[in-house]
């Protein structure tokens, strides 16, 4: 078969042929259905998280063992990084590229030390005798916080792949794409965190 | 050394039972076949090329529909095997343990791996057809979603050789799933083969909500969309909405027996009834995502049978979006004797209840369709016509389910077996096979001869009534469902004796539907299809027999529902459309990872099932170095150039 070689990817070539559909605004919105599934998952784990938060059958109870400052620095920090991801959009919406990857670096810095902090106060609270398997509303606390952590790390592996192909590619179609979809995915991952505090840390200690 | 081989094989290869030698053998002397001939004839490179990476959306389409009946057949067996243990009482065929071990594969693998891989096939081969699509919005995305569902399924599969199969029900109820009472590897099992091909269900669910909203072709406005295309979009809302509850349910479940979470277990504050109300929130919908896709089949066979555009098109969209919206506030109606009180029961009784008003608008709809309509009876009609009588007793006997008080009498008897077996084999089964024999044409480019077709037809629903009428009444007698053996004074073994037959007859009517495809194969070169064989009303029939991989070489226009019915009319006053020159095709190029991402999904879930971490390390490692990988490839497409599609074209038409 000829597979006549196509100048792709890099310049995307519009007009092309007839009826052809913008990949890139195809991506996003599946990545907005995406997000409505991730959505999804959260409601349930808040869910079972209000269900079975009192649920500690004698052991210890979450609300007294929170230790409000931990968790303001995380979310100064984490807001930041959004704010920082949306630099990175800006900088990229001009066409500078170093500026671009730099804000993203500081994203990701942020980011890191967002998940040292929730690592660090994991520790804490299973000195205290509060773990995984303690009880219902141990295991749901840290199913549903460590879910969102685990969605942080991953998108600082992505956030570093994508670094690198800018690296590499510059600011194409393609390219504009990926930081188009990864900035909607921080900004929701700032939002399901918004909500961590309200219902778990700050309804918990009230 | 050898002591402590013996050990692990005893506990790793389940043992014990004949039917499970000959299952061993049998699996054994079908791989070393398919290795033999695959290399005799040289045939491993055009595997991989043709099917393993491709992208095609038409290829992917036909596999997940082999897969599905092949999963037909093995929940068929389970099914045959269970009618047999129940035929006479006292019966010592199948212990309870085997039994429960049956339902619960049977109940899995008819409901996740042959109904919804048959939907995602016909999906697959016609939505992207039907709407002048040339491919589905993310080709890579999608052979990923056929292959994680494959993978999963296997590795469902694989619990009845190796380690042991679930036992606890098609829906796993905790206590009974969880580590206190099935301390064995058949859960996990259960968990990981529906977890792994549950994430390309919700992947494909997302893929055709952005085809069918990006990709349609000019001039096709939402109201001018064809039935199937719409159900499948109602479906795919369902699948959103539904398919990470799903997700979560398992993971749930699965961090209770592995890690020792407290979630739905009986000590230590966890909650059971948490899990039965998580598992139907997403199993009552899977119900209408399997049936919806069946009812777009029948618009489109009831129309094109007729010759007659559908009745009440608008009222058809409007009835389904209300099924799909109306389906997530039911799912109480399946422990209503579990104690949530008379105010939530009044609720869900009634929300089950209004269903049946845009179901029922559906069915006087297809009638009306049908009323002054030129009929032709070939088996895609006749299946059709065959769903509305059992469908409306099926939805009839759900009405009666769905009276709370009355359900303290049906629950979990053999009245609710029949219910739900009616619908899912009158509604959904029937619905699939109407629309394989309808659109087998346009997948293989040949037509299936109807006698076979018919004699299928009549033993599978002559079958079906003997089987499932009986159960009702002996529901009403008292049986109760998932009971292995009964006794002779219980009276009910002439009823089940019937019963059995019935399911016989069934078997009988798939192997006719194998001797048919079977001898359409052999004399195919006589049976070729033309474009149109049925004299169609939508755009997949307006291109040639298979489709070729680009599907249209030139992006037709969607103005009207029956465009290609009035494309048809208007070629026969002389009008023709003005000629289009042909434009270079952009193609997405084959893949790999998809395939090897999913054997690693395969590799972390066995890793899981038994407990060994360094294996699902390994395995969901494998799955990060698939994603990077893909990340980082920018190389994925392609343009057909303009003689290539000429002379496909020429080829495939005979040079028109
Ligand atoms: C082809 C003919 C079929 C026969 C003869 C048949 C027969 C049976 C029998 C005997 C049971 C067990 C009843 C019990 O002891 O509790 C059962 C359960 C079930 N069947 Fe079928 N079946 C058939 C097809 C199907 C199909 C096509 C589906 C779904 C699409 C299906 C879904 C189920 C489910 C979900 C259960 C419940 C399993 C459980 O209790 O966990 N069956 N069937
Ligand atoms: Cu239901």
């Amino acid at each position: 078969m000829a597979q006549a070689a196509a100048k792709h990817g890099e310049n995307h070539a519009h007009g092309h042929d007839h009826g052809h559909h913008d990949p890139q605004e195809m991506k996003i919105l599946g990545f907005w259905f995406f997000l409505i599934s991730d959505v999804i998952l959260f409601s349930v784990l808040f869910a079972t998280f209000i269900v079975l938060r009192d649920n500690t059958a004698g052991g210890p109870i979450l609300s007294e063992l929170i230790k409000m400052p931990g968790v303001i620095a995380e979310t100064f920090i984490l807001l930041t990084s959004s704010f920082t991801s949306g630099l990175a959009v800006l900088a990229m919406n001009q066409g500078k590229v170093k500026q671009l990857i730099s804000w993203l670096a500081v994203t990701a810095v942020l980011g890191a030390s967002f998940i040292a902090l929730e690592v660090y106060e994991f520790i804490e609270l299973i000195h205290e005798g509060f773990s995984f398997t303690t009880s219902a509303a141990s295991g749901a606390f840290f199913t549903l916080v460590g879910t969102h952590g685990l969605h942080v790390s991953l998108g600082l592996i992505w956030m570093i792949g994508l670094m690198l192909q800018l690296k590499k590619r510059g600011i194409t179609d393609v390219t504009r794409g990926k930081i188009n979809v990864i900035s909607l995915y921080w900004h929701f991952l700032d939002v399901v965190w918004i909500f961590l505090l309200s219902i778990v840390y700050l309804l918990g200690v009230m | 050394m050898l002591e402590g081989l013996k050990e692990f094989a005893s506990e790793f290869f389940v043992t014990g039972d004949p039917l499970i030698y000959g299952a061993m053998v049998a699996i054994g002397i079908t791989m070393i076949t398919i290795v033999a001939v695959l290399t005799y004839f040289k045939k491993w490179g055009w595997l991989w090329r043709n099917w393993l990476t491709t992208v095609d959306h038409k290829k992917i389409g036909i596999m997940y529909i082999i897969a599905s009946i092949i999963m037909l057949f093995r929940g068929g067996v389970d099914a045959l095997m269970m009618r047999l243990q129940l035929a006479m009482p006292n019966n010592e065929f199948l212990n309870p343990e085997h039994y429960n071990q049956v339902f619960t594969t049977h109940g899995t693998i008819m409901i996740l791996f042959m109904a919804m891989p048959f939907m995602f096939g016909l999906f697959n081969v016609i939505v992207p057809l039907q709407i002048g699509a040339r491919d589905v919005a993310f080709p890579f995305l999608n052979a990923l979603s056929f292959w994680l569902f494959f993978l999963g399924a296997m590795l469902f599969n694989l619990s009845f050789v190796i380690g042991g199969s679930p036992d606890a029900g098609w829906l796993s109820y905790p206590p009974l799933s969880e580590l206190s009472h099935s301390p064995g590897v058949g859960q996990n099992f259960y968990i990981w083969g529906i977890q792994i091909s549950g994430i390309g269900s919700l992947a494909t669910g997302i893929n055709f909500l952005v085809t069918i909203i990006k990709m349609r072709a000019p001039g096709m406005r939402w109201m001018k969309m064809p039935m199937f295309t719409w159900s499948v979009f109602s479906t795919c809302i369902i699948i959103l909405f539904a398919f990470p509850i799903l997700t979560v349910t398992l993971a749930l479940l699965f961090l209770d027996r592995f890690a020792g979470a407290h979630f739905f277990t009986l000590d230590l504050g966890g909650n059971p009834m948490m899990y039965i109300n998580l598992i139907w929130m997403w199993g009552h919908p899977e119900v209408y995502i399997v049936v919806l896709p069946a009812f777009g089949v029948f618009s489109e066979i009831v129309s094109t049978f007729s010759r007659k555009k559908l009745f009440g098109y608008k009222s058809m969209v409007f009835a389904m979006l209300i099924i799909s919206f109306l389906s997530f506030f039911t799912w109480a109606h399946h422990f209503f004797t579990m104690g949530s009180g008379a105010d939530v029961n009044a609720f869900f009784a009634v929300t089950t209840m209004l269903i049946a008003i845009p179901t029922g608008v559906k069915i006087f709809n297809w009638l009306f369709t049908m009323y002054r309509g030129r009929i032709r009876m070939a088996t895609p009609m006749m299946w059709t016509l065959a769903f509305i009588p059992c469908f409306i007793v099926g939805g009839m006997t759900g009405v009666l389910l769905s009276v709370a008080p009355a359900d303290f009498q049906f629950h979990n008897s053999y009245f609710l077996i029949a219910h739900f077996h009616q619908v899912l084999i009158g509604g959904v089964v029937f619905g699939y096979f109407a629309g394989l024999y309808y659109w087998w044409p346009k997948m293989f480019g040949f037509q299936l001869e109807e006698k076979l077709g018919k004699w299928a037809f009549w033993t599978w629903n002559i079958g079906f009534y003997v089987c499932f009428m009986p159960q009702y009444a002996v529901g009403l007698m008292g049986m109760t469902r998932r009971l292995s053996t009964y006794g002779w004074d219980t009276g009910w073994w002439e009823l089940n004796f019937v019963s059995t037959i019935g399911a016989f007859l069934m078997g009988v009517g798939f192997l006719f539907q194998v001797a048919q495809i079977a001898d359409g194969i052999r004399k195919y070169k006589s049976l070729k299809a033309s474009a149109d064989p049925w004299d169609g009303r939508t755009l997949e029939w307006s291109i040639p027999s298979p489709a070729p991989e680009y599907n249209f070489a030139i992006t037709p226009r969607g103005d009207d529902i029956d465009e290609w019915w009035e494309e048809k009319e208007r070629r026969a006053k002389g009008i023709y459309p003005p000629e289009q020159p042909l434009e270079p095709i952009h193609m997405p190029k084959n893949s790999g990872i998809p395939f090897i991402m999913s054997v690693f999904w395969f590799i972390a879930g066995f890793g899981f099932v038994f407990g060994w971490l360094w294996m699902a390390i390994l395995g969901l490692a494998g799955v990060g170095i698939c994603m990077i990988a893909r990340s980082f490839s920018y190389d994925t497409d392609y343009y057909i150039p303009v003689d290539e599609i000429k002379r496909t074209e020429a080829s495939l038409r005979g040079s028109v």
